[in-house]
C-alpha cells in the first residue's frame, strides 16, 4: 500500500482566460476548491461567474488556462468530469412538460442508470427533496421552490461528487432559501459532496465555507467569509452628502486616509469607527445629510477590494 | 457503464411525450398540410393540366404524396425548433454535460423527430384512398420504408440549421428562404416536366425530389402515366439514404464542434 496520497483538489484552476470577441471575460483566475468544502464565486453579474462555470461544467473551452477537476482535465478528458459532477444551471434545465419522476428517469438514464436501479434511486432522491408527493406533477404545474428542488434532485441523481449550482437560491423565497441550504450542509455531511456555486447575493456568499470575489474577470480576494471581513480593519463609516468630493478631500487632510467615494457616499474604513464619527460630523455639520456606522460586511469587502459598487455601476 | 442504448432510447421517448402532451403542435403540424391539400386540391383542379403521358390526373390526386412530405417536413422543423432555445437555457443544457457522446445526443434528438413525423405522416397517408389513390397492407408498409430515412433526413437536416441558431426568428427565416424551397421544388406542388430547364435541374438537385418520387413510386404500379418521368425507385432509395447520411454527419459535426468553442 502506497501510504495517504494527496487526493486531488476537487477543483484546480490555473491561469484561466477567456474573452467573447474582444472583451476579455476572464484575464487569468487561479484558484483551488477543496474535497468538501462549500465554495462560492460572489461577483455582480456580467463579472465572468457564469463563463467560468461554463467552463467548469464542460461547456466551453477556455482560450488559455487550464481547469482541472478531480484532477482531470475539463478540456481533454470531458467524459471522465462529466461523470464526477452535477449541474445545476440557473435557468431550469428540467423538460416543463414532463413530470418530475420523468425527468429524473430521462436523467438518469444519461447517466446508464436503469431498472430498478434507477427506480431506488430515484425514489431516494425524491424523498430526500421531499417530492415524492410531487413526483407524477409535470414541472410547468410546481412552484419556483419546488421546481429548484426538482433541479437539484436532478442534478444529484448519479451522486456526483462536485457539485456546481449557477445561482442556486435565485427566485427563491427566503424560507425556500433556507431550506436549500439546509440540504446542501447535510449533503457535505452525508456524502463529502463538495460544493461549488455562485452567487452575486452577499447572504448566500456568507454561508459558504469558503469565497473567491470575481469582479471583471479577475479574482480580487479568496478566503473564508470571517477573514475576508476581518481584513477590513474595524468598522466601516458611510457619509450621505451633497458635496462627496469636498467631504472626502476635508476628512483626508484632516483625520489621514484613504477615503473613497462610492455610488455618491463618502465611505472609509477605521477602527473604532464610533470615535471618529462625532469629529467628523462637527467638522462637516453643514454638509452632511447622514452618517452610519457598521462592522464590514461582505459588501464592504467587495468595495474595499474593487473601489465601486457591487451592483449597477460596475464600469464607474 | 451500459450501452447508452438507454440514453437513445429515454431521449426518443422524452420527444414523444412532450410531443403528444402538446395538443397544439399536434393539431398544427397535421391541420395546416391538410387544409393546404384541400384548399390547393380543390382550387387548382380545373387548372391543373400536367403534360403527363397518357392522361390527367386530379390535383388533389397528384398533390396528396407531396402533402405527405409536408407533414414531414413540418414535423421536423417543429421538432427541432425547441433546440434553439433548450441549449442555452433549457433541458438540452443537462444533456450536454452528461456523460454520453455527442452521437447519442444527435441521435436521440434526430430519431425522437423521426418518429413524430413518421407518425404524423402516416395519419394522412392511410386518407389517401380519398384522394383517389389505393392502398393496400403492403403499399402502406413500402411507404413506411421510404417514410422513414426520408423523415430522418429532413429531422437532421433542421437540426443542422436549428444548431447553429441563435434565435427561432433566425430559424422561421431560413425555414421560408430555404426549407420551403426545398419542399416546393421536390416536385410537390407541380410536376417537373412541364416546368423550364433552369428549374427542372434545381428540382433534379434537390434531394427531397428523390424521396417524393421514391414515395410516389411505391404509390402507384411502375406503368401509372403519374411516375412516368420520375427517377427509378433504386436510385431514389440511394439518394434519400445518402440525404440521411450526410445531415446526420452534418448534425454530428456540428453538435461535436460546438463544445469546443464559446456558445453552448
Amino acid at each position: 500500500m502506497t501510504p495517504l496520497m494527496s487526493s486531488p483538489a476537487a477543483v484546480a484552476v490555473h491561469g484561466l482566460v477567456h474573452d467573447y470577441g474582444a472583451s476579455r471575460v476572464l484575464r487569468g483566475v487561479d484558484f483551488t476548491v477543496g474535497q468538501g468544502e462549500i465554495f462560492g464565486l460572489l461577483g455582480p453579474n456580467g463579472g465572468g461567474k457564469t463563463t467560468l462555470f461554463r467552463i467548469l461544467a464542460t461547456l466551453m473551452r477556455p482560450v488559455g488556462g487550464r481547469a482541472l477537476v478531480f484532477g482531470h482535465d475539463v478540456v481533454r478528458e470531458a467524459r471522465e468530469v462529466r461523470r464526477s459532477i452535477g449541474v445545476v444551471f440557473q435557468s431550469p434545465a428540467l423538460d416543463r412538460r414532463l413530470t418530475v419522476r420523468e425527468n429524473l428517469d430521462v436523467q438518469g438514464r444519461l447517466y446508464g442508470l436503469g431498472g430498478g436501479d434507477l427506480r431506488r434511486t430515484t425514489d431516494e432522491m425524491l424523498e430526500r427533496l421531499r417530492l415524492l408527493d410531487r413526483a407524477e406533477s409535470r414541472v410547468d404545474r410546481l412552484s419556483g421552490g419546488l421546481m429548484r428542488r426538482a433541479e437539484i434532485a436532478k442534478g444529484l441523481l448519479h451522486r456526483p461528487r462536485l457539485l456546481l449550482m449557477d445561482e442556486p437560491s435565485s427566485g427563491l423565497d427566503p424560507g425556500a432559501r433556507q431550506d436549500l441550504w439546509d440540504l446542501l450542509r447535510d449533503l457535505r455531511e452525508r456524502f463529502g459532496t463538495t460544493l461549488l456555486l455562485t452567487t452575486h447575493l452577499m447572504e448566500e456568499a456568507d454561508r459558504c465555507d469558503r469565497l473567491a470575489i470575481l469582479s471583471e474577470g479577475t479574482l480580487v480576494a479568496v478566503g473564508t467569509p470571517r477573514a475576508l471581513k476581518s481584513e477590513i480593519g474595524g468598522d466601516v463609516i458611510v457619509i450621505a452628502t451633497g458635496a462627496p468630493a469636498e467631504v472626502r478631500d476635508g476628512i483626508e487632510s484632516r483625520f489621514g486616509g484613504p477615503v473613497q467615494v462610492v455610488d455618491g457616499t463618502v465611505r472609509l474604513e477605521r477602527p473604532r469607527g464610533h470615535e471618529l464619527i462625532p469629529r467628523i460630523v462637527e467638522a462637516f455639520a453643514d454638509r452632511i445629510d447622514a452618517v452610519t456606522l457598521g462592522r464590514p460586511t461582505l459588501l464592504d469587502v467587495f468595495i474595499h477590494k474593487t473601489g465601486h459598487r457591487f451592483l449597477g455601476d460596475q464600469a464607474a | 457503464m451500459r450501452p447508452p442504448f438507454g440514453a437513445v432510447r429515454a431521449l426518443v421517448w422524452r420527444e414523444v411525450i412532450r410531443f403528444l402532451r402538446d395538443r397544439n403542435r399536434v393539431l398544427g403540424a397535421l391541420l395546416q398540410p391538410i387544409m393546404f391539400w384541400a384548399l390547393f386540391g380543390s382550387g387548382l383542379r380545373a387548372s391543373f393540366h400536367p403534360p403527363v403521358p397518357g392522361g390527367s390526373i386530379p390535383y388533389e390526386e397528384y398533390f396528396f404524396p407531396g402533402v405527405v412530405v409536408m407533414i414531414l417536413l413540418f414535423t421536423a422543423i417543429f421538432s427541432t425548433v425547441s433546440i434553439i432555445e433548450d441549449r442555452r437555457e433549457g433541458f438540452l443544457q443537462s444533456v450536454l454535460v452528461a456523460p454520453v457522446p455527442r452521437s447519442i445526443v444527435v441521435l436521440g434528438k434526430v430519431l425522437g423527430g423521426t418518429c413524430l413525423a413518421l407518425a404524423q405522416g402516416l395519419v394522412l397517408l392511410v386518407l389517401a384512398p380519398l384522394a383517389g389513390i389505393g392502398l393496400t397492407p403492403a403499399v402502406l408498409g413500402e411507404s413506411c420504408l421510404v417514410l422513414i430515412p426520408l423523415a430522418f433526413a429532413l429531422t437532421a437536416l433542421s437540426f443542422c440549421i436549428a444548431w447553429r441558431m441563435e434565435s427561432t426568428q433566425g430559424f422561421h427565416a431560413v425555414m421560408t428562404v430555404f426549407l420551403m424551397p426545398l419542399w416546393l421544388l421536390s416536385g410537390a406542388p407541380f410536376p417537373s416536366l412541364g416546368a423550364p430547364a433552369w428549374l427542372r435541374a434545381l428540382i433534379l438537385a434537390n434531394p427531397v425530389t428523390y424521396g417524393l418520387a421514391a414515395l410516389r413510386r411505391v404509390l402507384y404500379p411502375a406503368t401509372a402515366p403519374v411516375v412516368a418521368g420520375l427517377p427509378s425507385l433504386g436510385l431514389s432509395l440511394v439518394v434519400t439514404l445518402a440525404f440521411c447520411l450526410l445531415t446526420f454527419g452534418g448534425a454530428l459535426t456540428l453538435a461535436r464542434r460546438t463544445t469546443r468553442s464559446a456558445g453552448a
